[in-house]
Parts: C-alpha cells; sequence; structure tokens
C-alpha cells in the first residue's frame, strides 16, 4: 500500500516556506507521514500532516533570507536592497553636487530641450484637436463641389441656393441635420446707444444644437423665431455691460430688428466659429435679402453644413449626393454652361477642415498638415539635441566613474544592478529636469502664445497630459541613460582598477565625436532655414508695391447709411485740412474682390485669362499714390473715361504692348463681355493710361493682370492723411466728420500698412519660430560643447602641463585644444549645407515671388558656426593652457 | 567566563545530534528524543531548534542522500562542532560541580 500525504498540505507548504528550507523541511514531513502511516493509519496520519505543516508556519521558515551562512555558499545578491537604494541616492547626489558645472549644464540643457519640446507637443496638440470642441465633431461635415474650370478642377465652399432644397427634399435620408449659413461677416450691433462691429454668421435653426454651443443663458432652440440672435458673452458684455442681455432687442446693420435669445460661451481659438461673436436666423437673413432667393444654380453664396445619421459613413453619403446638382441643371435650359463644368458634390469632413483645407485639382492638398509634422520634428529634434548632450557628458565623466564601477564590480555588484543604477541616475537628473523644464513652460507660455498666435494652457489637470508626460520622462530617461548605463556597465574591473584608463579613449570619443556632428548639424540646419526665411521676408518687404502705403486708411461701407453720402463726406474731410484726398473702391486696397474674364483685343486670345476688375473713383490716383507709366487718370471732364480703362504693367504685356513702350496702349480698344459687369454684352473700352504694378493681394505672389475703371458699387473709402499732419491729430477730426453726417455707423478704420504687414504674418510667424529653435538648438549644442571641452581639458591636464614644460606656447596649446572641436563643426557644416538646401528650395517654391538661396548664406553660416564654438571651446582651452605646470603635474 | 546560552530543549536536541553520530537529522532527531524521553515533541520545534543551533555555530550541516520515502528529496545531517562539543562540556562541567558539592543526595528525592 502506498500512500501520499495531502495534497493540499503539500501545495500550502510550498508555497510559504522558503526555497532554500523547501527540501529538508518537505522531506522530513514526508518521512515522518511514511511512519505514522505504518503506525496509527493513513487517516490519523494526515491529519497529522497536516498540525505539522501548520507546525512550520511562521516567520522562521518562510523568511526567505537564510540565516546560516553554510561554508561554500555566498550570499544571494539582490537587485532592490534598500541599504543599496539608500547608497545609490547617496552616490547620485554626491556626484550631482560634486560636478557642479557638469549638473548645471546637464539639467539646465535637458531642462531647456523638454521645455521646447513640451511647448511644440502643446502646439501639435492644439492643431491636431481643432474644433474637438463640438461634440458632434466626428459627424459634422460640409459640402464642397468640384467644378472643371479651363480644364483644372476647382475646389469650391460654396453651394448655389437653390441645392438647399434639392438637398433636403431628395437626399435627406443620409442626413441628421442640414444647415445652410452665411459667410462669417462683419456687422454694426446696435443696442440702445452702444453700437459696436462684430463678426456674426446668419444659420438655420438648429445649427447650435449640431455645433453644441456652450449656452450660458437660453437654450439651443434660441434661433426658432426667425428676428432672434444668439451673443457670446463676450460681445454681450460689451453691448450690455452687467444687465441681464436677454430680451432685449437689438440691431443688425440698422435695418434687421432682433431680440436676444441666447448666449452661448465664446468659441475657444482652436475651433473654426472663433471670433463668430454672433449668430442670427438665417430665415430673418432670407427674408431680408430678397435677392438671396432670386439667386439661381449659377450662384454659389452660401455654406451648407450637415451631420450626418450614426450609421452612415462620409464616403457613402459622399457617393449618394455626388450628381446631385448636376442631375438638375443638366435639365435646365439657361444653365448649359454650369452643367458644363460638371459640378461634383462631396462632403469635407470636419476633422480636416483646420489641416486638410486647401485643395489642389480637386484633391485635398496637405500643406497645412506638413507645418505640423515639421514643427513637431523640430521639437524632437531640439529635445535630441538636449539627450545627446546628456548622453556626450555622462559618458565623458564615465570615465571619471570607471573606478567606481570597477570597485562595484569587484566588491560582487551584478552587471544589472549598475544598469540600474545608472538609469535610476539617469532618471533623477531627468525628473529634476522636468519640474524645471514645467517651471519654464509656465513662465514662457504666454510670450509663446502670442508668437504662435494661440490661446494654450498647460492643461494639469489632464490625465493624458500626465500619463504623456510620464511617457516623456521615461523616453528622455531611456535615451539619455541607455549609453552611460550600457557602456559604462561593460567595462572590466581588472582593466579599470589597474589603471588603464586610456585605452579606450580613441574608441570611446568616436560615439562622442558622431553625436557632436549630429547635434550641429541640426543646428547649422536650422540657423540656414532661419536666415532664408528671414530673406525671404525682406525681399517681399522690399517689393516695389505700386502706390505708397504711408498713412492711408481705409474705412468699410457696411451699411446703407454711407451711400449717398460719399460727395459730402469728401469735401468735409479735405476742409479738416488733415486729409489730402479720399477715394471710393470697390475692393479693399489690399485685396482683390473682383475678377472677370472675357477680354479681347485684336484677336489675342485673352477671353480666358482672369483679370481683376477693380471699380475706383478718379479721386483713387492721388490717395494711393498711383505711379503713371504712360496716359493720365481718370477725370470727370470727360465723360469717355466711364468706358476707359487704366490698366497696370502686367496687363499691358498681356495685352501685347511692348513693355518699353506702353504709351503704345493708349487710345487702344479693348473688348469686353462680361455677364455681371456689361450685361453680356461685348462693349468697347478705351485705355487711357498704365500705371505700375499694384502688389493688392498676397506679396509672394505675382501681381494680378488688373484694369480699373469707374463703374461705381463703392464698398471702401480710402483716406489719405495730410502728409505734414500725423495720424494721431488726423484721426479725431476724420471721426468727427464721420460721426456728424453718418452717426448710425461706428467710426471702424483700417490702416493700409497694418493690413499690408499682415500679410506677412503667417511667413514672419514661421521665421520667429525658426529663430527661436535655432537660437535653442545652437544655446543647447554650446551647452554641449562647452562641457566636453570642460572634460577634454581637464582629461588632457597632464599632457599640457608637459608640453608647457617642453616649452609649448599658449596659442598652440589653444589650438590643439580647439582643432577637434572646430573640425567636428566644420564636418555639421558641410553635411547641413545640402541638406537645408534642400528643404528651402522646396519651401521657397511655394512663392512665386522669391529669393535666391545665395552662397554667401551658407559661408556666412558656416563662419558663424566656427566662432560660436571657437568662443565656446577657447574659454576652457586657454584656462588650461594658461595652467602653471608644476600645479597641473603635481595633481594627481 | 561569558558563554552561549543555550536553552533545555536546544540541550537535549545538540546532545541527540552527538549521540546519532553524523546520521541526525530532523525526523530521525525527533524519533530519538521520543523514545530517550517520552516528550512527543514536533517536528518543527525540532527544526528550529536545529536553525538555533547552526545560528550559534554550535552545529554544522551538509545534505545528505535522497531516498524513497522522502519522495526522493535529500535530508540535511547535523553534526556537532568544536564548539558545540565545548558547550556540552561546559554544561556537564557545571552540572557535576553543583552534584559533587551536594552533602546528601539522597535525601533530594524525599
Amino acid at each position: 500500500m502506498h500512500s501520499k500525504p495531502p495534497r493540499l498540505a503539500d501545495r500550502f507548504l510550498q508555497f510559504f516556506c522558503a526555497p532554500h528550507l523547501l527540501e529538508e523541511v518537505q522531506g522530513d514531513l514526508h518521512e515522518e507521514f511514511e511512519y505514522q502511516v505504518v503506525r496509527v493509519g493513513v487517516h490519523r496520519a494526515r491529519w497529522r500532516y497536516w498540525r505539522d505543516v501548520l507546525g512550520f508556519f511562521q516567520a522562521r521558515y518562510i523568511k526567505r533570507k537564510p540565516t546560516v551562512r553554510r561554508y561554500g555558499t555566498y550570499p544571494t545578491t539582490y537587485l532592490y536592497n534598500p541599504t543599496m537604494l539608500q547608497n545609490y541616492f547617496k552616490i547620485a547626489f554626491r556626484n550631482q553636487l560634486k560636478h557642479k558645472g557638469y549638473s548645471f549644464i546637464n539639467i539646465f540643457g535637458l531642462a531647456t530641450g523638454m521645455a521646447v519640446a513640451m511647448l511644440i507637443g502643446l502646439w501639435v496638440w492644439d492643431e491636431l484637436s481643432f474644433n474637438t470642441y463640438h461634440k458632434n465633431y466626428p459627424r459634422i461635415a460640409q459640402v464642397v463641389q468640384n467644378q472643371v474650370m479651363n480644364g483644372e478642377i476647382k475646389t469650391s465652399k460654396s453651394v448655389p441656393y437653390p441645392f438647399i432644397n434639392e438637398l433636403k427634399t431628395n437626399y435627406g435620408e443620409s442626413f441628421k441635420n442640414i444647415i445652410a449659413s452665411t459667410y462669417k461677416d462683419e456687422f454694426i450691433l446696435t443696442a440702445g446707444e452702444t453700437k459696436l462691429s462684430g463678426n456674426g454668421q446668419f444659420m438655420e435653426t438648429q445649427a447650435p444644437e449640431l455645433f453644441t454651443f456652450e449656452m450660458q443663458k437660453g437654450t439651443w432652440e434660441g434661433l426658432t423665431d426667425p428676428q432672434s440672435i444668439l451673443l457670446s458673452t463676450s460681445i454681450a458684455k460689451a453691448l450690455f455691460g452687467d444687465t441681464d442681455p436677454m430680451n432685449k432687442p437689438l440691431k443688425i446693420n440698422t435695418d434687421l430688428n432682433v431680440k436676444v435669445t441666447g448666449i452661448y460661451e465664446d468659441f475657444p481659438q482652436n475651433s473654426v466659429f472663433y471670433g463668430v461673436q454672433f449668430v442670427a436666423s438665417w430665415d430673418y437673413f432670407v427674408a431680408t435679402n430678397p435677392f438671396m432667393k432670386e439667386k439661381k444654380w449659377d450662384n454659389h453664396a452660401l455654406i451648407m453644413y450637415v451631420e450626418i445619421k450614426p450609421e452612415a459613413t462620409f464616403e457613402k453619403v459622399t457617393a449618394a449626393i455626388k450628381d446631385s446638382e448636376f442631375n438638375v441643371i443638366k435639365q435646365l435650359d439657361d444653365m448649359k454652361e454650369e452643367a458644363a463644368t460638371h459640378p461634383q458634390m462631396w462632403l469635407h469632413p470636419m476633422k480636416d477642415w483646420h489641416l486638410y483645407a486647401s485643395f489642389k485639382n480637386g484633391l485635398v492638398d496637405n500643406g497645412p498638415v506638413q507645418y505640423v509634422w515639421l514643427v513637431g520634428m523640430i521639437g524632437f529634434f531640439v529635445l535630441l539635441l538636449a539627450c545627446i548632450n546628456f548622453m556626450n557628458l555622462s559618458t565623458a565623466r564615465s570615465e571619471k566613474r570607471a573606478k567606481e564601477v570597477g570597485i562595484r564590480k569587484a566588491i560582487g555588484s551584478l552587471r544589472a544592478q549598475l544598469v540600474g543604477q545608472f538609469f535610476g541616475e539617469s532618471f533623477l537628473v531627468v525628473i529634476i529636469a522636468f519640474v524645471v523644464a514645467q517651471a519654464m513652460v509656465l513662465l514662457a507660455l504666454p510670450g509663446f502664445n502670442e508668437l504662435a498666435d494661440k490661446q494654450m494652457a498647460l492643461p494639469l489637470t489632464n490625465l493624458y497630459f500626465w500619463l504623456f508626460s510620464l511617457g516623456f520622462i521615461l523616453l528622455t530617461g531611456l535615451l539619455a541613460g541607455s549609453y552611460p548605463a550600457f557602456y559604462l556597465t561593460s567595462f572590466q574591473p581588472v582593466k579599470v582598477l589597474k589603471g588603464a584608463a586610456g585605452q579606450w579613449g580613441r574608441i570611446a570619443s568616436l560615439p562622442r565625436k558622431v553625436l557632436v556632428v549630429l547635434q550641429f548639424t541640426v543646428s547649422v540646419t536650422l540657423v540656414i532655414c532661419t536666415v532664408v526665411i528671414y530673406q525671404q521676408v525682406k525681399f517681399a518687404k522690399n517689393r516695389p508695391i505700386g502706390y505708397s502705403r504711408d498713412r492711408l486708411l481705409m474705412v468699410q461701407m457696411k451699411s446703407n447709411d454711407f451711400y449717398g453720402k460719399t460727395e459730402v463726406l469728401r469735401s468735409e474731410l479735405k476742409k479738416t485740412g488733415v486729409v489730402l484726398e479720399m477715394a471710393e473702391s470697390q475692393s479693399p486696397i489690399t485685396g482683390v474682390w473682383s475678377a472677370n474674364t472675357g477680354f479681347s483685343r485684336k484677336g489675342l486670345a485673352l477671353e480666358n485669362e482672369n483679370f481683376a476688375t477693380l471699380s475706383i473713383s478718379p479721386e483713387y490716383a492721388q490717395t494711393v499714390g498711383w505711379e503713371f507709366v504712360a496716359g493720365r487718370n481718370f477725370s470727370k471732364a470727360f465723360a469717355s473715361d466711364s468706358v476707359g480703362f487704366i490698366i497696370n504693367e502686367t496687363a499691358a504685356r498681356l495685352m501685347g504692348f511692348p513693355k518699353n513702350t506702353p504709351s503704345a496702349a493708349l487710345g487702344e480698344t479693348v473688348h469686353w463681355k462680361s455677364k455681371f459687369m456689361t450685361n453680356d454684352v461685348e462693349k468697347p473700352f478705351q485705355i487711357i493710361g498704365v500705371v505700375k504694378d499694384m502688389v493688392m493681394e498676397s506679396p509672394f505672389e505675382q501681381v494680378k493682370p488688373t484694369v480699373f475703371l469707374i463703374a461705381g458699387g463703392a464698398n471702401w473709402l480710402n483716406i489719405k492723411i495730410n502728409p505734414a499732419v500725423s495720424a494721431a491729430t488726423a484721426l479725431p477730426k476724420i471721426e468727427a466728420v464721420f460721426k456728424k453726417l453718418i452717426p448710425a455707423a461706428p467710426f471702424d478704420y483700417k490702416f493700409v500698412d497694418d493690413e499690408y504687414n499682415a500679410k506677412f504674418s503667417a511667413e514672419e510667424r514661421v521665421g520667429k519660430l525658426s529663430r527661436l529653435f535655432a537660437v535653442l538648438a545652437i544655446f543647447i549644442s554650446c551647452l554641449g560643447l562647452f562641457g566636453l571641452a570642460l572634460f577634454v581639458a581637464e582629461q588632457r591636464t597632464k599632457e599640457i602641463g608637459i608640453r608647457k614644460v617642453l616649452g609649448a606656447s599658449v596659442a598652440g596649446l589653444w589650438q590643439m585644444l580647439s582643432k577637434d572641436f572646430v573640425v567636428l563643426v566644420i564636418i555639421s557644416c558641410f553635411i547641413a549645407m545640402p541638406i537645408a538646401h534642400y528643404f528651402m528650395n522646396e519651401w521657397l517654391q511655394k512663392y512665386t515671388y522669391r529669393t535666391e538661396i545665395s552662397w554667401w548664406t551658407f559661408v556666412v553660416t558656416a563662419i558663424l558656426a566656427v566662432c560660436i564654438t571657437l568662443l565656446t571651446v577657447s574659454f576652457q582651452a586657454i584656462k588650461a593652457a594658461l595652467m602653471n605646470p608644476v600645479k597641473s603635474l603635481k595633481s594627481e | 567566563m561569558k558563554r552561549v546560552y543555550l536553552g533545555e530543549f536546544e540541550e537535549i536536541v545538540l546532545l541527540a545530534v552527538a549521540v546519532m553520530e553524523g546520521q541526525a537529522y530532523g525526523v530521525a532527531i525527533t524519533h530519538e528524543i521520543l523514545h530517550q524521553t517520552g516528550r512527543d515533541v514536533r517536528l518543527n520545534q525540532v527544526h528550529s531548534a536545529l536553525q538555533r543551533l547552526e545560528e550559534k555555530g554550535m552545529v554544522k550541516s551538509e545534505m545528505g542522500e535522497p531516498t524513497a520515502e522522502r519522495g526522493g528529496r535529500r535530508k540535511r545531517l547535523f553534526s556537532v562542532t568544536a564548539f558545540g562539543q565545548r558547550t556540552l562540556h561546559e554544561i556537564q562541567e557545571v552540572r557535576a560541580s553543583f552534584w559533587s558539592r551536594l552533602a546528601n543526595p539522597l535525601k533530594l528525592s524525599v
């Protein structure tokens, strides 16, 4: 008979008993069990077994640590012994404190890198999270339209008025909501005595629900009554102060009477509706703007937002509505021309509105999103630079700590322990740097927000932010700590302790050199990019613009009150003595609002050429300071000037007049047939003057061929202040005239200078950002270089001493110590040049009016880089070279 | 002279180890004590005592051969160290000197 002890008891024993005791204890228990089976029987033996097992359940047998050192055995090394951990911390802090200079460079450099990466991370996050403020974000889209024009597919966000009805009645089943809206525009809001201009949109009733407005007062149903308006918190405060705005009457543009039915929280800066200060009813807009209803399929004037049903996808719905417009208009006789463009409707999802919003040949162009990744990459590189510093300095210093490693290993440290120790130290520094970086970010955020034109904040309460930060610390810690951790611990203790310190110098310094080269390559590339961007902006700014921006004001005629009063305004303004001239124009000076085709001259094929056609008043010439190349200005004295053209040089060239003799154009006849401007009848126009090209649109693009004519339809008043008077004294006087003559409208003016400069804002912003990054990259790189120079000088103290004793000069020593670094930096420059050239060339291709990348940019940058390197290194080099050899040779 | 304190049970176990001459291990010692003294000691008590003795350096141990009844597990065989032997002698001497000074040993048993 063979019986076994209770298995459960055995299991329990195996669970609690220390492994080194288990064999003897279990063996004894089993032997005893066998004995007891014979003596008292199986049943009672099992009971006794349980009793005995439980007898062993005490601290003595549970403790994993042996209490007896037996001959021939060694104590197991524990990876996490509290005493050792304490020792690691002690050593880590002592090391940091002992080398204050290194520690400062390490922590500060890393913190700077982290702060930059964090700022950029915030920026990228902000860009990527655009429009997520709106809760229905994943299902919202805008209906856009592709049309073939002149063999090219053009994408337009405007759809024709009859399309609303067509989509709602015949394709409604795919959508949860369909909303028509006007474009964002500026209106005058009047509440009692307060007049303000505010940006707003007229939208259909369900808009607040669709875009999940955060209502402070009122409900999403606020637009049910056509004569109602929803205001943003900020404009409500500006209009009504502290009084309750609900149900108060309000006027839009002096002719629309509405009632406030709701207040919504201002849209954040990363929403497409940022700056929309009020939303009013679409129905009321249509009712009061009868021309809207009369618009046909060929007039695109409104925006349509849709929300698809939860089960639908954008692709499916797009497929369903693709031909919705085409199917209707191909049957209409008066829409043959429009049908020829083969309009195709499709849905542009809200998630793409910000970063995938430019279209090229009917497809989404990934320009903006590339910027985001580019900036993200720069952030990553700056962080990389900081990590490289950390690695470089740690490996350099490691030779100092080689002895420590040797001793630790000799005493019985495991490699894993040492790796742990160095990673631990790395994390310690990284965590300190992280805290410093947080402080830096907090300090720098307001400035950065201004620079980047954002409203970002550190999301300190966001769990994801902390998770991300943790990942960030881990990544940086691993990146920065891995090299020293694995490199250092691979030392052989015997060699280290013997003092063979020099033997790994050459090989070990190779990766360090590679890292320095990498660092400076990134920095120099950034510097070159910055310089090129700066040159491009400067180049465009110095472009002759063909008119004078100085003290030139623009006032938009926002309401009907302006009309018929321009003559009075002109004479009154001139009477004040501060105004030189005032002129009306259809487009602002800094934009082209009207462009048409249909020109022809003596058989030249101009029909498809798009000309800017700008209606002005004769005073325009003096107001903006036109420079006539040939001919004369419009004059009220000649009635025939109403069919006269003044053209710009580009137009003259296009019309076939020789460049050298622009006067050849004078008196020539140009025919024009335009649906809107000449009632679809071909009319002859006579050229009476040629002016220099006026840069009205982007200063980076070619000037459009332009014809100026007198055709009424003024939208803007342009006022030139007398050059003898300062703007500050002139403005109150001008305002007084406006207040007197047009009391209903607020005096809102814009300086042409400001408007023009705003055209550079994107480029200037990129320029400023890249300058910031370039400076930081150089700074971080130099910090690292400084640390390395410090190290090398220290390392070679003895060598320098001996050289000096043997008669080396200070200059010679300085040269010797600096040479290595300078060579590295020069190599970096040569690597950076083609890279920077490639990227900047790509970037410049975007601009028609662009500067050339000149060779001296590279030369100057390279010289600059070498100079900075020399400055950084020389401090240490000269200090080391000047040292008294007696001291350096005595030191051990 | 300062000597290491030895409890009564530890002394018994140490004597058992000495008597068993290299064949002493947990179960065997337990049975030996049971036969010699009639005390039903438990295995864990013996093991604890052996550990304490080893910590004090009075016994040393090595692993023996595995046997079938132990499920192929080895036993830990204990033997008395020189220090242990000296300690036993000292205890013996202290007792002997007290016994020798006792005037009438028979009266004691009454």
